[in-house]
């Protein structure tokens, strides 16, 4: 299977007053055709601004990509125009948020808000584009889809506007669906509904999906491949089965190891101690040395790469490097 | 009192909001948020109280520590009516019942010191001397996992998990025995809900404190608690005690919550019951059942009769006209 995207030594830094903050910090990752790939991780970990660095959307001067590639169909996006990217986003890539309500335009009715990417970049008459908006509104499984093409974001509860996010980001037949913690704002009952709504147009169209989310409950569901990421760093990744039952890398053990599961109750958590280390002080080690039970004291001073770890799993510790054979 | 007898009992409570429409804000309807909810809590144990949003879960927790006045039924906190008390009278019954937030940064003065926030309720109540109060701030800012040197910093200097601490810090100064947690865990990581969760039950076992703990999260829910209520647009679908409600959920709603929970094991294939639709207009309940419309199950009966709220056996109760 080829693969639709490719990012490699991403890069992307924000300059604060205090300092330089490395959000994402030379980090690569695969998403073949027809595949979903997760990446998992706690809040500052950069899983989201590796999402933004793709789709173009950090915003300057502040923020911006510093390095690496991000091939999209053999295609360099860092190297795209404006007027080029935009051809391509929202058309080839399209990608849905947490917030559906913040994402859509409040004054904007929603049938002319599903028209827009199919003239801007179908070339579809008005009349042809509202014929199909009505369509998709179905195709996300919303009834009186008339009715709500008419109506106003405010109008529709949390769970239609995510639908009608997805149905606005399909309408163009993406190659690749960017999902960044879509269904965190929803209840699981509609959660539930979402995912399975988002497998079954995966499966029918062949379209890949990167799927970015704090839930483990939702990878191991969703996944094909997993990437963890730890303060802006891919601290391991693999196929979904294999890294949920041989985890290599202490921070995605831990965090399997904390989240409780349903009907399997443990007396007390285990709990990784301490916090996410602050953005700004960051110095050559492994970032997550001083929360770790096994830490060493190269640690400490030097930052371990992302290596192979057998069973199709890359990991990025000192530990594993000292087990492997040189 | 007996160790057996019930800390907090709420018998038939309902809070209905009114709808006001015109130029004359006329109350043209009623949003029924707590519909005649019933459920009572034994000293030392944890009850959690779980929904999704609008089922009127949050409001339950406030009614009950009259932060929102009632329309009709009875809060009893160790034997005692909380509605009929005095102003006074509820105001010195106050630092037993506590309540914690999701986001304890809302509820933190940005410009007052973090051991003065914990501190400030002991001194208003009267429950130490203006000397003692550091002490006293110091013991629980220890035991909730923060250091001495917290005491002088103000909230922006915390972080997610760490406000949390200081909102179970702020709740344990005044000994309470009742804590109403509302959502405590869901903006956190987590790595750190894992630590908060097990603060919550270290502090359960020193102080033999009593939760009514409201959330969305099954899983968190099914760790901290020892009994369980289940709510549906204001309304009380099932309660029991924990593990026969997880292993054995009897009203379809529970049954469907719990098959949507997505679990952490990629191989796991589960029987899921997918819910149609959205949740209901809560102004506008369905008649009968209120989850008839998205129940897989619901027969003729369900969309004309309402369920009684009934004793199944085995401390258990369930509202479905089909167990």
């Amino acid at each position: 299977m080829s693969n639709v995207l490719e990012i490699e030594h991403l890069s992307t830094h924000f300059h604060t007053e205090e300092g330089v903050v490395r959000a994402v910090d030379d980090v690569g990752l695969q998403v073949r055709q027809g595949e979903i790939v997760c990446i998992v991780g706690e809040s500052g970990s950069g899983k989201s601004i590796t999402a933004m660095s793709v789709m173009g959307l950090v915003e300057g001067p502040a923020g911006r990509v510093a390095g690496g590639r991000i091939a999209f169909d053999g295609i360099d996006l860092l190297k795209l125009g404006r007027n080029e990217l935009r051809t391509i986003r929202g058309n080839e890539i399209a990608m849905i948020f947490q917030e559906p309500m913040t994402s859509l335009n409040p004054v904007l009715k929603i049938g002319e808000q599903l028209m827009e990417p199919l003239i801007e970049h179908r070339k579809m008459s008005k009349k042809a584009a509202r014929k199909r908006a009505i369509e998709l509104i179905g195709e996300v499984g919303i009834s009186r889809a008339e009715q709500i093409a008419d109506s106003y974001p405010h109008e529709l509860s949390g769970g239609m506007l995510q639908r009608i996010m997805i149905a606005i980001a399909i309408s163009c037949e993406p190659k690749l669906l960017i999902a960044d913690e879509p269904t965190t704002a929803l209840d699981v009952t509609i959660q539930a509904q979402i995912l399975d709504m988002l497998r079954r147009f995966k499966e029918e169209s062949g379209m890949s999906i990167l799927l970015i989310t704090h839930d483990l409950g939702v990878v191991a569901e969703m996944a094909d491949y997993v990437v963890v990421m730890y303060a802006g760093k891919v601290v391991e990744e693999g196929e979904v089965v294999a890294l949920f039952e041989n985890p290599q890398h202490p921070y995605t053990k831990g965090l399997l190891k904390s989240k409780p599961i349903i009907n399997q109750r443990q007396d007390e958590l285990y709990s990784i101690p301490g916090q996410v280390p602050n953005p700004l002080e960051l110095t050559p080690s492994c970032y997550f040395h001083d929360r770790c039970a096994y830490c060493m004291d190269i640690c400490r001073t030097q930052q371990p790469v992302l290596k192979d770890a057998g069973n199709g799993q890359k990991v990025a510790c000192w530990l594993n490097e000292e087990v492997t054979p040189v | 009192m007996t160790e057996a007898q019930a800390l907090l009992e709420v018998n038939g409570l309902k809070k209905y909001f009114p709808i006001k429409s015109g130029l004359l804000s006329r109350t043209v309807g009623h949003v029924k948020a707590v519909d005649d909810i019933s459920f009572s809590i034994k000293r030392g144990e944890t009850f959690g109280l779980v929904g999704e949003s609008g089922s009127g879960k949050s409001t339950v927790g406030r009614t009950i520590l009259r932060l929102t006045d009632k329309t009709a039924g009875e809060v009893k906190f160790g034997g005692v009516d909380l509605y009929d008390l005095q102003p006074d009278e509820l105001r010195r019954l106050r630092p037993k019942m506590q309540l914690i937030f999701q986001d304890p940064y809302s509820s933190l003065n940005p410009r007052v010191r973090i051991g003065d926030a914990i501190g400030e309720a002991l001194l208003d109540h009267g429950l130490a001397s203006p000397t003692e109060v550091r002490g006293r701030v110091l013991d629980v800012l220890n035991a909730c996992g923060l250091s001495s040197y917290h005491f002088d910093r103000f909230p922006h200097e915390f972080s997610g998990g760490q406000r949390q601490r200081v909102g179970i810090a702020r709740a344990l100064v005044l000994n309470p025995d009742l804590i109403i947690a509302d959502e405590p865990v869901s903006a956190l990581d987590v790595s750190i809900q894992a630590q908060i969760i097990n603060l919550f039950r270290g502090m359960q076992e020193k102080q033999g404190l009593t939760y009514l703990f409201i959330s969305h999260d099954l899983s968190v829910v099914e760790h901290l608690c020892s009994h369980i209520g289940v709510m549906y647009l204001g309304t009380m679908m099932e309660t029991g005690p924990r593990d026969e409600l997880f292993r054995d959920p009897l009203h379809p709603y529970t049954k469907a919550l719990l098959s949507a929970v997505p679990v952490p094991i990629p191989k796991l294939k589960r029987e899921r019951i997918v819910l149609n639709g959205e949740l209901p207009n809560p102004a506008d309940p369905p008649p009968g059942c209120k989850f008839h419309t998205r129940c897989p199950f619901a027969v003729a009966r369900c969309r004309e009769e309402v369920p009684l709220f009934r004793d199944v056996g085995n401390d258990r109760k369930v509202a479905c006209h089909l167990v």
